[in-house]
């Protein structure tokens, strides 16, 4: 594996593997000293051409824990915003020898572009591009599932697990990379959004999907995924307004509490709480918030050390 | 002017003959007597009225760093062709009788194909005011065919307006279908392929929707329509409709919506950006019978060169399209006749005689007749070739690139002077006229 595009790229064994060296890592991560010698004298670039914060933390403490160091280059105060293009910041960056590109940036395709480009020789890894995907975030997911519903020690796929995902799948590229990933290892996903939000023709990622919540809600998901809803698509006819769209595709506490106890919540963030989810759904022992997060750095671990730590 | 016997040319209907040109006419259909001409072999070649392109773009002014009127014409004799319409949306764009002109003018310098200029619909192409229709119709130009390609004239009214207006001097408005709040940031044809790739969609309403109130506003007006790059299902069935209803509408499909499909774009490989986007392959085939069955009139071929930094760059920030003069014949039988879905009459009708007609270019389009001017395109049907990074444009975002394609382009006559022979473009002799 030379890069990390995209999750369709990416085989079941693959996938496994990295969820399994991820569980690895974790055990690094609860160290006193949480570091490793793997990546030491190697450097990678965080290219963020779009805001973020917890993806680009997530990946600096991965690849610092790995011993690599790291740069951050962020679009805003860069040359980028005096106009230079994705080539010349790619060729820049290459001239000052790097071994990894982290991207990040507005366009789909981009990670892909610059893997393919005469641009630079890196690993690239795609931190999230457009509307497309963001593959270590399905990957983090999965295993933030896997280790909730089988237990960390498990290396099986996730057979007969029912995922639900809510909210804005059009404009989502979380959604994307999850519905292909967690369907590629076995799982059945539902995708639960007004029409609008939804692609047009039968969801080529979905087992199922869903125009009304409750009705969603009563179809025994183990998981509840809920996505951020941009306060753009209220302006764009998408939707129709803040208080409409949580109290008919919200997790409110009222339909939380119809839930079993054993279903899980999950939310890539960042949160809108009170819109898209409660406060108190966020917050209770049913949410695996946090734990993705953590998970987030373990697992972006595992890909930085497969993609740098075994070649030459 | 050197006068030409073509020996044993083939025609479009089957039969075989020699053609001789003198003083830029084809003045027999069987070679006499004739002294002083230069006899070139044509025993295998089909003979054909030298091609019309109505929708071209030569970047002259404004862009020459992609094409010039010079570059972009030898691309075109290159192609087979021996008229070019020339697209309004340079810089300044071609709005006034002086910008046309010019245009005009530079085609006459080049001397390589007749360069008509197309004139702008709207000031500026910017769908407020009409543009000077009547002064460029007047001009040396004689502008007859007016659009706003590149941008849609989407204000119903003025799209009213348009069409009336031209009729004073039998104008046709060439219309670039797309609603411009159904494609805001639109990336690719929309759809389940759109969708994966995280592209904002395109979707075929947008154009079929625009061609549905134009074909309206012609039988309304009584003007006369014509509908750029041709690329839905949808569209098409629009268009037939429009035409068994007796409406004044033209239609053109692109050799690249003939045979290329949105799953190219997979890769977002920026030599696929174009606009209309590539379709289905359920388009494909709806456009192909389309211009078998006389639904969509004639093939054109939106040729727009790019520089290398327009397409070397992420999908959102690469420009929209392709190269296209010089393969477009050999996409045309590839799609067309190698498929069977015509023959080689209605293929010099949809590259030849009908473009010249939708434009009212007089001396083009008249095929092998004695009389006619001897605009005379020499190809062999039975060479297929792979596509090679090889061009006369100034550009090179060719889509066609390692694909094979059938029937090679041997020699071009314009107006009675060879631009071509043996598939290389001749430096022009002009003191020998």
């Amino acid at each position: 594996m030379k890069h990390l595009l995209s999750v369709e790229d990416l085989s079941i064994q693959q996938s496994l593997d990295l969820l399994d060296l991820a569980n690895e890592m974790r055990k690094t991560n609860v160290k006193e000293i949480k570091r490793l010698p793997a990546l030491s004298g190697k450097t990678v670039a965080n290219l963020f051409f779009e805001d973020s914060t917890r993806t680009r933390l997530s990946f600096e403490i991965a690849a610092k824990r790995l011993s690599a160091d790291v740069v951050s280059f962020a679009a805003k105060g860069s040359s980028v915003s005096k106009g230079e293009s994705l080539k010349d910041t790619v060729i820049t960056l290459e001239a000052m020898g790097v071994e990894a590109l982290i991207v990040r940036h507005s366009a789909s395709g981009v990670a892909k572009t610059i893997a393919d480009s005469a641009w630079s020789n890196a690993a690239v890894i795609n931190a999230g591009d457009g509307t497309h995907e963001h593959p270590t975030q399905a990957l983090l997911d999965a295993l933030t599932i896997r280790n909730a519903l089988k237990g960390s020690t498990d290396k099986s796929d996730l057979d007969g697990i029912r995922v639900l995902i809510v909210g804005d799948i059009l404009h989502s590229r979380v959604a994307r990379s999850n519905a292909l990933l967690l369907r590629k290892l076995g799982a059945t996903v539902g995708l639960c959004a007004p029409a609008t939000l939804l692609p047009q023709t039968s969801s080529p990622l979905a087992d199922e999907s869903y125009l009304n919540l409750d009705e969603a809600l009563s179809a025994k998901f183990d998981v509840v995924m809920m996505l951020r809803i941009q306060q753009e698509r209220m302006n764009s006819a998408f939707l129709t307004g803040q208080l409409e769209y949580s109290e008919l595709f919200g997790l409110t506490a009222s339909r939380f509490e119809l839930l079993p106890a054993k279903t899980l919540v999950m939310h890539p963030g960042p949160m809108n709480r009170g819109l898209e989810i409660a406060s108190r759904v966020a917050d209770s022992a049913q949410s695996l918030i946090k734990e993705q997060v953590t998970n987030g750095v373990a697992l972006r671990m595992a890909v930085l050390y497969r993609l740098l730590a075994q070649e030459g | 002017m050197k006068s030409y016997i073509l020996k044993s040319a083939q025609l479009a209907d089957g039969t075989e003959t020699d053609i001789v040109i003198e003083d830029g006419v084809i003045t027999a259909l069987e070679a006499g007597a004739k002294l002083d001409a230069e006899v070139i072999d044509a025993n295998g070649l089909m003979a054909l009225g030298g091609f019309v392109d109505l929708h071209t773009h030569l970047r002259q002014p404004g862009s020459e760093a992609s094409e010039t009127i010079l570059s972009g014409s030898k691309a075109a004799a290159k192609g087979g062709f021996t008229a070019v319409n020339a697209m309004a949306n340079t810089s300044p764009v071609a709005d006034n009788a002086a910008v046309v002109e010019m245009v005009f003018n530079l085609g006459i310098q080049a001397g390589y194909v007749e360069v008509q200029p197309i004139g702008a619909v709207t000031l500026d192409l910017a769908g407020e005011k009409l543009a000077d229709l009547g002064l460029m119709n007047s001009s040396k130009a004689n502008v007859r065919v007016f659009s706003d390609d590149g941008k849609c004239v989407s204000d119903s009214l003025l799209m009213r307006r348009a069409l009336e207006y031209v009729k004073a001097f039998g104008g046709t408005i060439a219309q670039h279908a797309q609603d411009p709040s159904l494609t805001k940031d639109a990336q690719m044809n929309e759809g389940e392929l759109s969708f994966k790739l995280g592209l904002a969609g395109w979707p075929a309403s947008a154009e079929a929707s625009i061609v549905a109130r134009d074909v309206l506003l012609t039988e309304q007006t009584g003007s006369k329509l014509h509908v750029c790059h041709v690329s839905t299902k949808e569209t098409v069935d629009v268009i037939r409709w429009a035409k068994q209803r007796g409406i004044s509408v033209t239609a053109e499909v692109t050799p690249h919506h003939l045979i290329l499909t949105e799953d190219l774009v997979k890769e977002y490989n920026t030599v696929f950006k174009v606009n209309p986007p590539l379709r289905t392959k359920t388009d494909v085939m709806a456009v192909r019978e389309a211009l078998a069955d006389g639904t969509i009139d004639i093939v054109a071929t939106d040729h727009a060169p790019h520089p290398e930094e327009s397409k070397d760059c992420e999908w959102a920030a690469a420009a929209n399209g392709m190269i296209g003069l010089e393969n477009a014949a050999s996409v045309v039988i590839t799609a067309m006749i190698d498929t069977k879905m015509m023959d080689w009459a209605r293929f010099e009708e949809v590259m030849s005689s009908k473009p010249a007609l939708i434009a009212g270019m007089a001396g083009q389009g008249k095929g092998i007749a004695i009389g006619s001017p001897a605009n005379i395109v020499l190809l062999d049907p039975s060479i297929s070739y792979e596509v090679i990074d090889e061009s006369e444009s100034r550009s090179r975002n060719n889509p066609y690139l390692g694909m094979s394609l059938t029937g090679k382009i041997q020699h071009v006559f314009f107006k009675g002077r060879q631009t071509v022979s043996s598939g290389k473009v001749l430096e022009i002799d002009r003191d020998n006229d």
